[in-house]
Parts: C-alpha cells; structure tokens; sequence
C-alpha cells in the first residue's frame, strides 16, 4: 500500500510540474511578521511536536492551550475598553455609562502629562492636558473620576508606567475614602518602564529607581493588596513601534524575566509575586501567526517560570494576557475597512486564548473615537463571542498542522532572541545598549519599505484606493479643560494643608536616597493632597531623569 | 567643490512618545542622502527653535501624535520668524486631521504629511520645495 | 566690506544665526570659503580646544553635556562641535548626539553644531577645524570636539586639540585592546565613565599600570578620572583635572609648542589637499590620465613612470586651496 510520504512526494511532484504553466501569486510567502510560509502543512511538520509535553491540556502545564481548563466556556474574556479624556468629571460620565451598559471592568486611559508626573499647569503640559485621556493632578481628581463607583465593585485598569506608584497610591486613597478595604481592590496598573524605554517614550526616571519602584509596589501589594495585578507587562507599543511578531514575544517575556529577577533580588520570593504577572499583548492582522505567537509566549512563559525561576505553584507559570487591537494597523484611508480588520485580529486574540480584549475603532487613525465608532468595536467583540462559535471549545486551533509548527518555530526564535538579551546582560542592559531599539527600528523600516515597493498590500494605501472626503465631525477635546484644570489645580493649593503637604514631600525625598519602600510615603503625601506633578518632582530632584537613545 | 548636502531636523514637540514615524522618515532622509539631526522626545518649541537656528538645517521636520498640534507648531514657526530665520523648509506629520491643516498652512508649515503617506514622497517634496 | 567680512563682522558680535551661516559655507565648500577664513583666523586663538573621544556608548556626549553645564556656572561660554559617521553607501548621515545636551540647546552661552564625516576618516569632518574656530570667534570660552567614537582611528583629534579627554567604559571587553592598540598616545586624561559598573576599578589599575609602563610624558602624566556621567558624579572633579592640565600646559609653554605642532600639520594636509586637487584637476582636463592608462593597458607603459612624467608635466602652476 502507498504510504502518506510516498504520496505526498508525489504530490510535490505534480505542483511542480503544475507550477510552469501556472505560478503561485509570489515566488515566496511571508507572514506579517516575516516568517516564509510553506505551501502546505502535514503532520510531518510537527513530528517533534509532543501532544503531551508541548501542547497538552487546557489548565495545565506548559498551558500552550490556555490557562483554564474550560476557557470561554466557563466565562467569556472580558471586553474591556480603554476610554478616559479631558476631566475626571467628564469621564466619570463615561465610565457610569459604560457600568450601566453592563461594562466589567473598568479601563483608564491619561493624558500625557499626567503619565510622564506633570501637573496641569506644567509649561510643558501645554496643549497636552485632556488630550489622549484623562488628567489627574491630584486625590481630588481621582475622587472625583470614581465619584459614586464603589471600588469593591470594579475591577479597574490604569495605562500608568513612570508614574504608577502615584496614581495606584491615589486609588487606594480613594477607596479608604470610600470605606473599602484594600484588600477587596482589583485591578491592574500597566507599571512596564522597560518597554517605554524601548519603544513608548512616557518614562521619567532612569532604570535603577524605575525598578525600585515597580519592586517596591510589587512587595506593598503582595500584602495590603493582594488582589491587584502589579504590572502588565507589555508587548503591545513595541509591536506598534514597528517590530516583528516574533520580537513583539521575545522581548516582552525578556522584560518580564528581567522584573522577576528584579523582584526576587529583593527579597521577595517567587510564588509571592508571580501570580499577579498580568501581560499585554497586540493583535494584529496576521491571524495564524498571532494565534501561535500567544500559544508560545504562554508555553514559554510556563517553562521559564518553572525551569529558570524554579516557581512551585502553577499560577507563578501562567501568563495571563490583555490583548489590544493592532493601532498601528489602523488606516485613515477608508477608515470602514479597519472595522473588518479589528473583526480578523478579534478573532486572532479570542483563538488565542486571551484573558481580556479591547478592540480599537475604526477612527482611530485621525483622532480619538467617536460614540458610535466605540460602539461598533465593542459589538465586534460580542459578535466574535455570541454568533461565531468560536468561544464555544478549549483552543480550537491546536492541532492545525500549520498554527503548531508556527507556534514551534515562534518559541524557538523567542528562545533565541532572549538568549542573545541573556549575552547582553539582560534586558535593561540590552535597552541601554540600544540593542532592542535597533532591532525594532530595523523591522519598522523594512516594513514600510514593504508597503512602499508594492511588496505588502494595504487595502486603500498602497492598492485599491479610492478618491474620498476628509472625515467630518472629529471628536476633539476642548481646549477649555486645560484652563479648568489649571483653576481646580490653584484652588486645591489654597485649600489644602500646606505643611502637611511639605513634611510629607521631604519625608518622601528622604526615603529616596534610603532601601526603604517607598509606596507608604507617596500614599501619605497622596492623603495630604500633594500633587502628582511635586510627588514627581521630589523623584525626579532625587532620582534624575532618563534620556532616550537616537537610534533611527 | 564639495558637494552640497541638505541638513533637516527631525524634531517631536509635545510629550507624546510615538517616534515610529519620525524615525521612519528620519531613516528614509538619511537612505536619500540627507543629513538628518534627531533630537529625541519631548522637545520644547524654544529648543527647536535654537536648534535650527543652531544647525543651520534646511529643512525642520515636526512630528507631533498627541493632538497638541495646533498649539505647538504654530509656536515653533513663531520663534523662527522672531529670529529672522526665514530660509527654512518646515514641514508637519502625524495624526493630524485634514480639517486642521489649513490653519497649519497659514501658520508657516508648509506641507503635513499624514499616516499612509510614502517616504519617497516627503523625500521629494523636499527636494523641491528647498528655500535655498 | 566683502561677504567674507560680514560673516567675520557678524560672528565676533556674537549673532548665532551668522554663525551657522558661516559653518555651513565652510561646510559646503562654498568658493568663499578660503578668503572667508584667511578673514577669521585673526580672531582666533582665544578658546581652549578640548577633544572628547572613545568608543561608541562610552557616554561622549553626556560627559560633553555635563562639563559644559559645569562650565557654564564658572561663567564661560562653550561651542560643542559633534561629530557623528556619514554613511558611505547613501551619503546621509544620523546626527543624533544632541539628544544628551537638549538643556543646553537654549542656553545663549552654548552654541552646538553636529556634522557628519562626510567620506573623512579619523574621526571627525573636513570642516570640523574651521568649525571650531567659527565658534572659537564667536566668543566661546571652550570649544569641545566630539569625535565620531569608532575606535581604532580617530587620531586626527590630537592635532587639532589642545587636550584630548579619552573616554572608556568597564566591560566592553576589548577596551584593554583598544588602549594597547596606540590609543594609549592620544589620551591627555583618562575618563572611565559608568564608573559605577563591575570592573571599573580593575580598569584604572590596568590603565595606570599600563601608564607606568609608558614611563615618559610630554607634558604631565595623564590622570585617570573616574565619572558617572548620567548621574553628574565625578565630573567636577574630571573638569577640575583637565583646567588643571590646560593651566600647566600653558604655563610650561606646552600649550604653544602643541598649538605649534598641530598648525604645521594643518599646514602640511592644506598644502597636500591643495596637490590632490590640483594634481587631479590638471590631470583629467589636460587627458594625460586618460592618455596613460591606455597606454599602460597596451602595455606601453607602467603606472610608476607614467605618474613620473605626468608630475614633470606640472610646472609653475597656480595651486588652489
């Protein structure tokens, strides 16, 4: 009898022979991410795959197929969407509205100057303040963006890196306000610095007292808030910046090894921490290659846990991940089509496991979101969850001869790449060094070199464009906000009591140049209405400030 | 006679981030030639400004995703007029909407470049529009 | 007045703008060039000429950035004139040393110009000399060069500095290498940056043994400093070391017998400049290239005798700079 080998050897054959009458499209194929794609996938490309050891089951170790057992069909992931703008009153609005529509969790989004620790009046705040989110300069701020939401109730994401002690520190303020334990608060704050070196831009400090003060939070919570997320570390802005699939998972998992050594080199012991690991990853609109990257970085992220960090409990070694729709994919050409393309990368995230979801709008490429552009992205989601079926079954792509040799290869490249980070002297040197920024910066130009030379089509920018209007009726945030911010900012500094502000500022700047946790200080001189702008200052006196590469 | 090079700085006013498009254009005016200055993130109106002054640049590049656009640039092409620097190329990019650049245009920025746009046009843009 | 003048007139009045101007001229290659700076070279000679050099991330730039801000609270007033490679395949160049010295970009009392290489080896621009001395005319105090920082070459810094601050860092690894392979020579101070890292110490020991070694010094035994640069440690102390070394150097007339050295070297590579061109100008117009190579390729001929008969060829001619 013909065996499979001897008939696909055949096959081989007459493709070939096929192929000079009729070529394929391209000479090769390539992901979005650059990896050549085969013609054809068979078990063949998977005969070192174990089904036990590397793909195995749903909940358990190495959770290639997801980190539950029952995944969505216990719970849907949540659909958690990233909205905050101009005051915290005006988002307080938004956010009742989104709880009302039966929204779980709460995703806060800040203006600039509030996430590089400027206050409103800052010079450099100018034309910056309620922009891109929202701007909070002090307690009063926040007691006003959760006016009338009890904290016990929500779980609440906060997008803060440099400044995260700060405005977690604010949260807990406010739920001691409200008579919430923090022991009941969740949520999550962003708290990567790594990756703003590397690709976001919205640090302060240089990297020694960044990672005391991500340590520092990571050892007060484990403690007073044991149910808050600490960090979530980000793959998603480095994706945006330009880099490949491939580098998006690498250096995210090098970043999150770097936090746990960090972590562990002071004092904290593994398991204490590694459970509140949360990751954030990008969706772009490569669907196989995304699925795989998210089934390696979870198989990945177990093995490293479990091998290099020597963690008992099984949940130091899931990775738990938000997913965000790919930006940087988004075109204001025929800004409709992004809709489909949020819908395919949708699918990638839910296909791939993910713990949480938001889906970006389609007008995002001009200006923030319109109400009804914010609408038909969360639709997109329950879509995805409640007619496509495909939330129904544990990881339905696994076994896809073509998503496990993916997946394989993915990890295996990962694996490289953290390796040559490892050479480097781990991740903060090899940011230091330049080595990361490069590395993205490269893909980011061969990426638009691609779409320039007609080598990867974007539908309406590079192929089948259209002659088409400017869009019309553009949300913007009034310019106004910046001059109420600055009055509430000038009235709060009358009110309030200054020498309690002063001696909680200088114990503050004394414990800089100490080995103590700093998370006590800033929340008492976040209680005594100190602002985010002088807490900052006293850190930035004490700590200086990091300066970008000019790696281009 | 040496050849003559044209000198641009790419600059990003504001506090956002986002450099992927001004390196990216920062890279292709390099690949054409171009002597490219790149001053970081983050800066002020006045240090561009002295910048170019400085540089001596035949073309300023401002690169801004945040929306504080129509605050910032016209500020920046405010300190040059203050300064007599008259012979300067200034061009804008980001997430800029199409209603916004009118105003831009009246404020000395003399083209805006938007996602979507290719590197090979801001590279001849340039070279056509020089102002020296 | 000519426009050579004005350019004069406008920089020792301290205008940036003229300034500028008058870099990009020399820069450019402009045909005013000369005349502009046989003009300005009356007005120099007043600045000290300090060349920062060593491998690239060695912290050049934030050394640069923290000793002119030190500098600048003395009162003195600093040009910083960076340089940066010109890639030889595109001709373009990244110029990105300024990122590091953003707070100095709007102080008038500094002035910074970043120039790329432009096909010149060794570590800095052609220009770069006439650049320092535009910003030496403008009233700077000090002028430092940053050199490129690739390594091996860059010892054209020498004959154009006063001093030369040599800039390394622990762990690269090949450091030692680099100072065995004659950077030893160039350096006046030793600077070891990210003094704060594994090795520094063992580093200075090296550097001083290797110093020992050495035995003889022109002028005064180069100190080994050690900065932490990001965080402004060490570097009063490195300025302190190098005011010291310019102040003894000029006092035991090292300084002039340098600066003496390095004109006859500049004078040398102007003359030698002035030959290439000319030699290749008067070559290609008159077709004796062209003639001879076909002739060599006959084999008529030889290379060796063919450039003999061609420099014989070149009498009383006016040479041009």
């Amino acid at each position: 009898m013909e065996s499979f080998e001897q008939r696909l050897a055949q096959w081989d054959k007459n493709v070939v022979k096929s192929l000079a009458k009729r070529k394929e499209r391209k000479e090769t194929f390539y992901t979005t991410g650059g990896h050549a794609v085969n013609r054809l996938y068979t078990h063949k490309d998977i005969a070192e795959v174990d089904p036990l050891q590397d793909i195995g089951l749903p909940g358990e170790y190495p959770f290639t197929r997801g980190v539950q057992p029952t995944m969505y069909r216990g719970r849907l992931w949540t659909m958690r969407q990233y909205a905050g703008f101009a005051t915290a009153e005006e988002s307080n609005k938004r956010y009742k509205y989104l709880i009302e529509q039966g929204s779980m969790g709460l995703s806060v989004a800040f203006d600039l100057p509030t996430q590089i620790g400027f206050d409103s009046d800052n010079s450099l705040a100018e034309g910056e303040v309620g922009k891109v989110g929202v701007a909070i300069d002090s307690l009063r701020d926040m007691e006003l963006l959760f006016d009338g939401i009890p904290l016990n109730q929500v779980s609440t994401s906060m997008t803060i890196n440099a400044p995260a002690a700060v405005l977690l520190a604010m949260y807990i303020a406010v739920a001691e306000k409200q008579g919430v334990d923090s022991k009941e608060l969740r949520g999550t704050i962003q708290n990567d610095i790594l990756k703003e070196y590397m690709a976001r831009g919205t640090y302060i400090f240089p990297p020694e007292p960044s990672m005391r003060l991500i340590t520092n939070i990571f050892e007060y919570c484990a403690e007073a808030v044991p149910q808050w997320n600490t960090i979530s570390i980000s793959g998603y802005h480095i994706r945006e910046a330009g880099c490949t699939a491939v580098q998006e998972l690498a250096f995210t998992l090098a970043d999150g090894i770097a936090y746990v050594e960090a972590a562990i080199k002071a004092g904290l012991s593994v398991d204490d921490f590694a459970p509140r690991l949360s990751f954030f990853f990008n969706a772009h609109n490569d669907l196989f290659e995304e699925v795989a990257k998210y089934r390696a970085a979870r198989k990945l992220w177990a093995k490293i846990m479990k091998e290099r960090f020597k963690a008992q409990d099984p949940k130091s070694m899931m990775l738990k991940f938000h997913t965000q729709t790919a930006g940087c994919s988004l075109t204001a050409q025929q800004p409709d089509n992004n809709i489909i393309r949020v819908a395919i990368q949708t699918l990638a995230a839910v296909l791939g496991g993910t713990q949480s979801l938001h889906t970006n709008s389609r007008d995002e490429a001009f200006a923030l979101p319109t109400e009804a552009s914010v609408r038909i992205a969360l639709r997109t989601q329950q879509i995805v969850a409640y007619e496509s079926g495909v939330a129904d079954t544990v990881d339905p792509m696994a076994g896809s001869y073509y998503v496990e040799a993916l997946t394989d290869t993915m990890l295996k490249q990962a694996e490289e790449y953290i390796a040559r980070i490892d050479e480097l002297g781990g991740a903060p040197k090899a940011i230091e060094r330049g080595y990361m920024q490069q590395e993205i910066m490269d893909s980011a130009y061969r990426y638009q070199k691609d779409i320039e030379k007609g080598e990867r089509v974007v539908v309406g920018v590079n192929q089948f464009r259209i002659d088409e209007e400017p869009p019309k009726g553009l949300l913007r945030v009034d310019p106004e906000v910046e001059v109420m911010q600055k009055q509430k900012l000038l009235e709060l500094k009358e009110k309030r009591n200054s020498p309690a502000v002063a001696t909680s500022l200088e114990a503050l700047r004394i414990a800089c140049s100490s080995e103590e946790n700093l998370m006590p200080y800033i929340l008492s001189a976040v209680r005594a209405y100190a602002t985010l702008g002088e807490i900052c200052g006293v850190m930035r006196d004490e700590f200086g400030e990091y300066i970008g590469t000019a790696i281009l | 006679m040496l050849e003559r090079k044209i000198r641009v700085l790419v600059a990003k006013p504001g506090l956002d981030g986002h450099d992927r498009g001004a390196k990216v254009i920062g890279r292709a005016l390099r690949d054409a030639g171009m002597e490219v200055v790149y001053t970081g993130l983050r800066q002020t109106p006045e240090q561009i400004a002295a910048t170019t002054l400085q540089e001596d640049v035949d073309v300023l590049c401002l690169s801004i995703l945040s929306g504080a656009h129509n605050t910032l640039f016209p500020r920046v092409t405010a300190l040059l007029k203050e300064n007599d620097v008259d012979d300067v190329l200034v061009i804008g990019g980001g997430v800029i909407p199409d209603e916004d650049i009118p105003f831009l245009k009246d404020h000395g920025i003399e083209a805006v470049f938007t996602p979507g746009t290719n590197t090979e046009d801001v590279v001849s843009f340039i070279k056509t529009n020089l102002k020296r | 007045m000519s426009k050579a003048d004005d350019y004069v007139a406008g920089i020792i009045a301290g205008k940036a703008r003229i300034a500028a101007k008058a870099i990009s001229l020399v820069e450019n290659g402009d045909s005013s060039a000369i005349e502009f700076l046989k003009a300005l070279y009356p007005h120099t000679g007043k600045a000290r000429i300090v060349g920062i050099t060593g491998p690239p991330g060695a912290g050049k730039s934030t050394l640069t950035d923290k000793l002119a801000k030190l500098l600048r609270k003395k009162g003195k007033r600093v040009g910083i004139v960076a340089v940066d490679p010109t890639s030889p395949f595109t001709g373009g160049a990244i110029l990105g040393d300024r990122i590091r010295m953003q707070e100095l970009a709007t102080d008038p009392g500094v002035f910074i110009r970043s120039m790329g290489t432009r096909g010149q080896l060794g570590g800095l621009a052609r220009s770069t000399h006439s650049a320092v001395r535009v910003l030496d005319a403008y009233g700077s105090d000090f002028v430092f060069i940053e050199t490129v920082g690739v390594g091996q070459s860059e010892v054209d810094i020498v004959q154009l500095a006063d001093i030369v601050l040599l800039v390394t860092i622990p762990g690269m690894g090949d450091d030692i290498q680099v100072i065995k392979a004659g950077i030893l020579e160039i350096g006046d101070i030793f600077c070891i940056n990210k003094a704060d890292m594994d090795g520094a110490n063992r580093l200075a020991a090296e550097l001083e043994m290797m110093l020992d070694l050495k035995g003889h010094f022109e002028g005064l035994r180069p100190p080994v400093v050690k900065t932490v640069a990001s965080e402004d440690k060490g570097t009063a102390e490195l300025l302190e070391s190098l005011l010291f070394h310019l102040a003894e150097d000029e006092n035991s007339g090292r300084l002039a017998e340098r600066r003496e050295k390095n004109l006859k070297t500049e004078m040398l590579r102007i003359m030698a400049k002035a030959l290439e061109n000319t030699v290749s100008r008067l070559t290609e117009q008159t077709g004796a290239l062209e003639n001879y190579s076909r002739q060599i390729m006959q084999g008529a001929l030889d290379p060796f005798s063919a450039s003999e008969k061609m420099l014989a060829q070149i009498n009383n001619i006016q040479f041009r700079l």
